[in-house]
């Protein structure tokens, strides 16, 4: 992992001003994506892990938007790019599939066209026929069946997990580096869920396809992602792999969030947990950490917001922001009742 | 499809015989005086009323009278009372004119309200989308009956650049044809460039919200591609549906006003006059001329509509 990164993601912020006042949607997000790696960026809605996405894509520029730090794609800086340059980026470097299937096709035009269209914008010398031949071949890579008669169909045609099967094959028709996936399975039946991570786990072996998975859900987090970050009220508050999430979270945050997973290895609770409380108003956010209202371990040392640094010994890709010690977290997290899998794997990385 | 035209065309029959039913109950039944007094004139001898009475048959019952009219209609022997002229030929006499004055309107409305609305929506919240709000919200607050004089004042009597009224024939010559309407086309589009220019800009902005506008610049398209393939394509929908709705409804009667002032001898003109005489005949005639058309045009914009949202299909029962 030591190879330059081909994401990198520096300081950045991103501000809508508003009637009420500035929103700070992302407040200082950084992280690098590699090669074929999985990063999933976690958090409930308003945590800004969809707005990080959509400025990468230069999605979220607009007179109301305020843009700060850098987006670096293989070492250029994208904030600074013209908005041409960031349009034939778009589809063609990093491909974005998004939340809502039934809504993300246009309706009036069939779902073929949709996809030459998003081929010929890039390639323009691209003969008709041509694209739509490469259409089938990527409904038949994800899995579409009867492709050749499909691609002649509109959307609503299509069941939603068949949409998001065409989402997906109209976000590889470049062969992008990058897939940025926006919540890909909220939308979907729990079945269809499974067979969509499925596909997008499978595309990012096959094609070594660097992928980052938006969403809120931890249980999609666990099937395919390498890395993790969790993002609360703009900012993240932890960070690390897999396992250093999963078996050793640090952040009262990601707590909750492990803690409402329903587990089929427990006996089932009488009721699910969930986190107290709602997410703060961006507008108006309590000093210090962000989640105090809403956290039971809240001490005097919370009225200052703590940098994001690895507290975990031996654990340096392992980052978090919270003022309580690993073990005192590791004796807290027990109380409240057996959140994160038992036994961190030491010494099993190898 | 056949299904569904064969449908529309009962559909539109019965709209027809409702018509002819309604026109024809309030002409005989609200003004509560024997048509035959009314056409004798005032100092008229019974014996002349008795006599006009048999010959138009207004001495018959309600529905032999509804009767002998419909078929008059369909053999177009229906007559105007005063001066005896066939019905059917003032209405073909007065087509020309009218479709003249109505496509042309049509058109120049159609292509400046959607142009107008266009360039308000690309440019929403900047100042010529508040220039464009300002001059279609004065369009749609003119009226004709003000508009039409100014127009005329202004273009015909001051500055003398175009005719004031009258309508002259396409064949006879294209270049007067041309003078003589383009007031008239100016009267008639006015309000409705500021209604559709309006309806199109909020349908845009609508529509810029949504997501699969969104996918269309996340797969790399040009802004301009994104609006006019994605933004305006799905918000011209409800406009077509619109313009089919006031497209029939215009040429129905409401050129009425603008031919009037402009002496255009169309069949509004027509209809001004028949309603002036309260003649039964012609009144019918227009009615069911312009209850057609409005039939006709619902049935085209269904059509249409299919055609541009292939989510509505005709004629099958709902699957889904």
């Amino acid at each position: 992992m030591s190879s330059a990164p081909l994401l990198s993601v520096a300081g950045l912020r991103v501000g809508f001003a508003t009637e009420d006042g500035i929103i700070q949607a992302v407040d200082g997000v950084s992280f690098d994506l590699q090669p074929g790696e999985v990063l999933a960026i976690v958090g409930e809605s308003g945590s800004g892990k969809s707005v990080t996405a959509q400025t990468m894509l230069g999605l979220t520029r607009a007179n109301n938007a305020r843009i700060e730090g850098s987006v670096a794609l293989a070492g250029e800086d994208l904030t600074a790019a013209s908005d041409e340059e960031m349009r034939r980026l778009r589809g063609e470097r990093i491909a974005m599939v998004f939340q809502d299937p039934m809504t993300s096709f246009n309706p009036v035009y069939r779902i073929g066209s949709q996809i030459v269209e998003a081929i010929r914008a890039h390639r323009p010398d691209t003969s008709k026929g041509q694209a739509e031949e490469r259409v089938v071949e990527l409904f038949e890579a994800v899995g579409i069946p009867n492709a050749e008669q499909r691609v002649d169909d509109y959307p609503h045609e299509f069941s939603g997990g068949m949409r998001q099967r065409a989402m997906i094959a109209m976000a590889l028709a470049l062969e992008p580096e990058v897939l940025i996936a926006d919540e890909p399975t909220t939308a979907l039946d729990v079945t269809i869920q499974a067979q969509i991570l499925d596909l997008l786990g499978d595309l990012n072996r096959e094609r070594n396809l660097a992928t980052i998975l938006i969403t809120h859900d931890l249980g999609v987090v666990a099937e395919v992602a390498d890395r993790v970050l969790v993002m609360y009220a703009g900012k993240v508050v932890e960070e690390g792999t897999l396992d250093e999430i999963f078996y050793d979270p640090q952040h009262p945050y990601t707590w909750g969030l492990l803690g409402s997973l329903t587990r089929i290895d427990r006996p089932r609770p009488h009721r699910l947990p969930q986190i107290a409380g709602s997410p703060p108003s961006l507008l108006d956010l309590p000093e210090g950490c962000p989640f105090r209202p809403r956290c039971p371990h809240e001490f005097s040392k919370c009225s200052q917001y703590p940098g994001l640094e690895a507290r975990v010994p031996d654990s340096p890709s392992h980052r978090d922001r919270c003022w309580l010690g690993p073990e005192e977290k590791r004796e807290k997290r027990l109380v409240e009742g057996q959140i994160g899998l038992e036994a961190p794997r030491q010494g099993q990385q190898a | 499809m056949t299904q569904f035209i064969v449908r529309r065309l009962m559909g539109m029959a019965a709209v027809l015989f409702a018509v002819s039913v309604i026109v024809f109950v309030v002409f005989m039944v609200v003004p509560k005086q024997n048509p035959a007094q009314t056409l004798a004139g005032k100092n008229a001898t019974p014996l002349l009323v008795k006599s006009i009475e048999e010959e138009w048959g207004f001495d018959e019952s309600l529905p032999v009278q509804y009767g002998t009219m419909m078929k008059k209609v369909f053999t177009g022997e229906l007559t105007s009372y005063k001066p005896r002229l066939p019905v059917s030929d003032r209405i073909i006499e007065g087509i020309p004119a009218t479709f003249s004055l109505t496509i042309g309107a049509a058109a120049i409305w159609l292509f400046f309200g959607l142009l107008l609305g266009y360039l308000s929506a690309i440019r929403a919240g900047g100042w010529l989308d508040r220039v464009l709000t300002g001059v279609s919200i004065a369009g749609i607050s003119l009226p004709v009956f003000l508009l039409a004089p100014v127009l005329i004042y202004v273009f015909a009597n001051k500055l003398e650049i175009f005719p004031n009224g009258q309508y002259v024939e396409f064949g006879e010559d294209p270049v007067e044809w041309l003078k003589h309407l383009i007031l008239p086309w100016i009267t008639l589009a006015v309000l409705s460039i500021g209604f559709y220019s309006r309806v199109l800009r909020s349908n845009m902005l609508d529509v810029m919200n949504e997501d699969y506008v969104r996918t269309a610049r996340a797969k790399g398209l040009s802004e301009r591609q994104v609006m006019t393939r994605h933004v305006l394509r799905n918000s011209l929908i409800p406009v077509i549906t619109l313009f089919g709705l006031d497209f029939g409804a215009t040429i129905a009667g409401t050129a009425i006003i603008t031919e009037v002032i402009f002496s255009i001898d169309g069949i509004g003109n027509y209809a001004a006059e028949a309603v002036a005489k309260f003649e039964l005949p012609p009144i019918m005639g227009v009615a069911l001329y312009g209850a057609f058309f409005v039939v006709l045009m619902n049935t085209i914009v269904d059509i249409v509509y299919a055609y541009l949202d292939p989510r509505v299909r005709l004629g099958e029962t709902a699957a889904e």
